[in-house]
């Protein structure tokens, strides 16, 4: 039995244009063709590989970064579509040399075994924690349910949050520049 | 220890040549002191090693440098997957030294730097790399002994060393190691013979330590294979055939060409590579392929009758007690055993293919120079990569370099370099270094998976719980693991060979997780015949010191027999040993309805490796056991039909995520009296029976199938 695999029509709009991106406070003019993925253009032409491949189908959150605070996955969007938005990847955290609470967290609680998730959790629960400062079980379940931990440190990852959510909590009765991002 | 081969396990002779690469060592390496480490263990004498010859000629483990600078670096071939073993030798090496960890540096998975190592698996990094850099560390601190001793005139004995300083307090005098090394060129060759300090005297192993690469992780800095770059490096991909089998007719490549990508077909392979990832997927897409697909078509829904049919021969797993040669005697008298038991139970249990799903795929960066190929790939064997890729441009393995930075996952899955290979290939005929990363859907189709299994048992029981008669086969999936910790008269155990539909390798913990799912099921449907406590039936028919240690501390913890059971919940306990180490799990779940989705709310595991090194690291690796054993007993399962995977994706085959995730609750138990075994498999091996034990205990239903629950448990 024959099977055929036919070529298929080259993938539309791929003349390349000026995209600016703002990224970790930074402005870069990126030469590009709009149809790429944010994490192709992330990894490949900024050369910021915190943000990870998993599965190319928002199914996994290694990717995660955040456009204006909001978690998202860059595997599947497009880059022109956060054109001129405020993105910040986990390199792009650290304020000052001082590690954001939920990175100190994670270290804390010592959670990674291979570290490949660990990017798109930390962003996630970042993200999860300026919504809902002192998230319940259930909370976290919901928002972090499309992270996938293939070690299976979702134990240590829950309470790292909860250590975080407590650090936050000081930083900001300290009037101190807790964490924005 | 006997290691015993295991077929899923790849193997390879050891090949290293001491003489030449102790001579380039040091050449490297410049001044200081250095610590030859011989392998001393029980792994290379079993192979027969190069052992006969004398130590010169026997193959090297491991080498310690301690530079100029004072740092201490080690040298080995092991690689860090996430089983924190990069955490867990520093301390060892440190321990030794009497230095802060973090003064400790490891070249890990480097085949130019670093000496020959089969691979990071079997859970052997632990009980043979860790003894064999104590002992380096260990000569290396009274190498700095004696060098103090001779500089300051004085009796070795008045010495201290601590804190990465030699100190003779009685003049108040201390040199660092740096100090000390200055201007040397010190070289030693140790065997096992080198005394180590005792366990119960240490201060630095035995201690949770925290990740040494954490803050690198946190930050987004660690570069795994797949972030690697390289100057004027192009992105590459591969064409797979339509279904397994499928063989290529032809390949039009000129559109792909015309784009200003290389195109390149080499046989059945078939490749581009470009400049920029998304020229390449035009490229690719842009192939114009006619495949002949194989007659071969299986499917998952018959397999299990395919692997009993295509069974070829028995091979008993070594000679334990009782256990069955295939002898006419010992065959009569397990029938006896059956006949004279006051109960027979006759069973079968089936385990799926499952897929390993590392969250990085396999990546691979390959760059010529000239005749030489670097590759940077995630593999637990860089070694058995370098000889993969040797033999595929058939270049000699001198001229071929591989490096394993810190992987995202293997669990058993990679100890193959595809990807490796694929990137040479298209670096080859580009002339530029090319990077390939699998996607999610070719990792979960072309990488290879957890063998799927039939096991048969049939036993024997009097009714006062004492167990008469143990057959047990195991179709296809292995026999790590089969051999029965209860003490039965009569016992036959045997493993088939079958012909898989499906690419099978290792897998954590390997078989054992599928003979243990057969047997403490198996023994928990015994239990309930004769009507006696799961925890008593077990320990009735149990003498080994060790393993009734972890059920007792196991059921103590989950206060079995104690405990009040929810409406639509069920408590489950499962035990067993693999790999020098023993444990004992209890589960309790509940059903929810009317979903009849299983949620496991709580799972306690008791586990025993001997001599702890790292305590918090330890119950990390039970944790992560707990949550990768929950997915692939409750519902992962690699479905296909017609010589295709039917679920290559995130979104079709289902792993554990957050609201799969119980309470856990580890009880270590710190025998320091035994060496330290490996603990990044055996923590699993019992999951899968205890949460179906206690899914019986919820519903009355038995189910003998992994996964145990796909859909939920409507009935």
């Amino acid at each position: 039995m024959a099977e055929t695999r036919g070529a298929q029509p080259a993938i539309s709009g791929a003349r390349a244009e000026v995209v600016e991106l703002r990224v970790n406070g930074i402005r870069h003019s990126v030469h590009t063709s709009p149809e790429r993925s944010l994490l192709s253009v992330l990894r490949e032409d900024l050369d910021l590989t915190g943000a990870k491949y998993g599965c190319g189908e928002g199914q996994c959150g290694a990717c995660t970064v955040l456009v204006d605070g909001q978690p998202v996955r860059s595997c599947i969007t497009r880059v022109s579509a956060v054109a001129r938005k405020k993105i910040t990847t986990i390199e792009g955290l650290a304020k000052n040399g001082r590690l954001h609470p939920v990175q100190e967290a994670f270290l804390e609680v010592d959670v990674m075994q291979c570290g490949y998730c660990t990017p798109g959790m930390i962003l996630s629960a970042v993200a999860l924690l300026k919504k809902h400062p002192h998230p319940s079980d259930e909370e976290i379940e919901r928002s972090m349910e499309g992270n996938v931990c293939r070690c299976g440190t979702y134990p240590r990852i829950r309470a790292a949050l909860r250590i975080a959510a407590q650090k936050m909590e000081l930083l900001s009765k300290e009037g101190g520049h807790a964490a924005g991002t | 220890m006997l290691l015993e081969p295991e077929r899923y396990e790849h193997y390879e002779d050891l090949f290293y040549h001491f003489e030449a690469t102790r001579r380039e060592f040091i050449k490297v390496v410049g001044g200081g002191i250095v610590v030859l480490c011989l392998c001393g263990d029980a792994l290379a004498q079993g192979r027969g090693g190069r052992g006969s010859g004398g130590a010169a000629s026997q193959d090297l483990g491991a080498w310690l440098h301690i530079g100029e600078d004072g740092v201490a670096t080690v040298y080995t071939g092991k690689v860090e997957l996430g089983q924190n073993i990069r955490t867990s030798l520093a301390q060892a090496v440190a321990e030794e030294l009497r230095v802060p960890p973090k003064s400790v540096q490891l070249v890990m998975g480097d085949t130019d730097l670093v000496p020959f190592d089969m691979g990071t698996f079997g859970s052997l990094t632990t009980p043979t790399m860790s003894p064999q850099l104590r002992r380096a560390a260990a000569s290396a601190r009274e190498m700095l002994l004696d060098l103090a001793a001779e500089q300051w005139k004085v009796e070795r004995i008045s010495l201290v060393v601590a804190e990465g300083k030699v100190t003779h307090a009685a003049t108040n005098r201390s040199l660092t190691f740096g100090q000390l090394t200055r201007g040397q060129k010190l070289m030693r060759t140790i065997g096992g013979d080198i005394p180590l300090t005792p366990v119960d005297q240490w201060k630095i192993a035995g201690k949770s330590l925290r990740k040494v690469s954490g803050t690198e992780v946190v930050t987004g800095q660690h570069r795994h294979a797949s972030d690697i770059k390289r100057p004027g490096m192009m992105y590459g991909k591969v064409l797979r055939p339509p279904s397994f089998g499928a063989t290529l007719s032809s390949a039009n490549l000129s559109a792909a060409e015309a784009m200003g990508a290389i195109a390149l077909r080499d046989g059945d392979f078939v490749g581009v590579a470009a400049t920029s990832d998304h020229l390449a997927s035009q490229a690719f897409q842009a192939i114009d392929a006619k495949w002949q697909s194989s007659q071969q078509s299986s499917s998952s829904g018959e397999l299990f009758d395919h692997l009993k049919k295509s069974a070829t021969q028995a091979q008993v797993p070594g000679r334990a007690p009782g256990t069955s040669l295939g002898d006419a005697d010992s065959r009569v008298r397990l029938e006896q055993g059956i006949t004279s038991a006051d109960l027979k139970l006759e069973q079968t249990y089936t385990v799926a293919y499952i897929a390993h799903a590392p969250l990085e795929p396999r990546a691979a960066v390959a760059e010529w120079n000239g005749d030489k190929l670097t590759v940077w790939t995630g593999t637990q064997r860089p070694f058995g990569v370098r000889g993969e890729l040797a033999q595929a441009f058939r270049i000699s393995e001198e001229r071929v370099r591989v490096i394993a930075p810190d992987t995202g996952g293997g669990y058993g899955g990679k100890q193959t370099g595809e990807a490796a290979i694929e990137a040479a290939r298209l670096a080859k005929a580009s002339g530029k270094p090319v990077k390939v990363v699998w996607t999610r859907e070719e990792e979960f189709s072309w990488a290879y998976f957890r063998p799927a299994g039939v096991i048969e048992v049939r036993s024997g029981v009097m009714k006062d719980g004492t167990l008469t008669a143990w057959e047990f086969h195991n179709y296809n999936s292995g026999a790590s693991g089969i051999r029965t910790p209860y003490n039965i008269p009569n016992q036959k155990i045997q493993f088939h060979q079958t012909q898989s539909p499906l690419r099978q390798g290792s897998y954590r913990a390997l078989a054992a997780t599928a003979n243990h799912f057969a047997r403490e099921t198996h023994l928990d449907e015994l239990a309930q015949a004769v009507k006696i406590d799961p925890v008593q039936f077990r320990l009735k028919n149990l003498t080994d010191e060790r393993q009734r240690a972890v059920l007792e501390a196991a059921a103590e913890r989950f206060q079995w027999g104690k405990r009040k059971k929810g409406k639509d919940e069920g408590f489950g306990i499962a035990c067993g040993n693999e790999k020098n180490s023993v444990v004992a799990t209890c589960a309790r779940i509940k059903i929810e309805r009317p979903s009849g989705r299983v949620r496991v709310l709580h799972v306690v595991t008791a586990f025993e490796c001997g001599a702890i090194i790292n305590p918090d690291h330890l119950r990390n690796q039970i944790e992560g056991c707990t949550v990768m054993g929950l997915g692939g007993a409750l519902f992962e399962a690699v479905e296909f039909e017609n010589g295709k995977i039917s679920n290559p994706r995130f979104s079709k085959y289902r792993v554990p995520r957050f609201s799969d995730t119980p309470h856990i609750e580890t009880v270590l138990l710190d025998r320091k009296d035994l060496p330290s075994a490996g603990a990044g498999e055996t923590p699993m091996v019992v999951v899968a029976p205890a949460i179906g034990n206690a899914l019986f205990d919820a519903t009355g239903v038995r189910l003998r199938s992994m996964p145990l629950a796909p859909k939920g448990m409507v009935a």
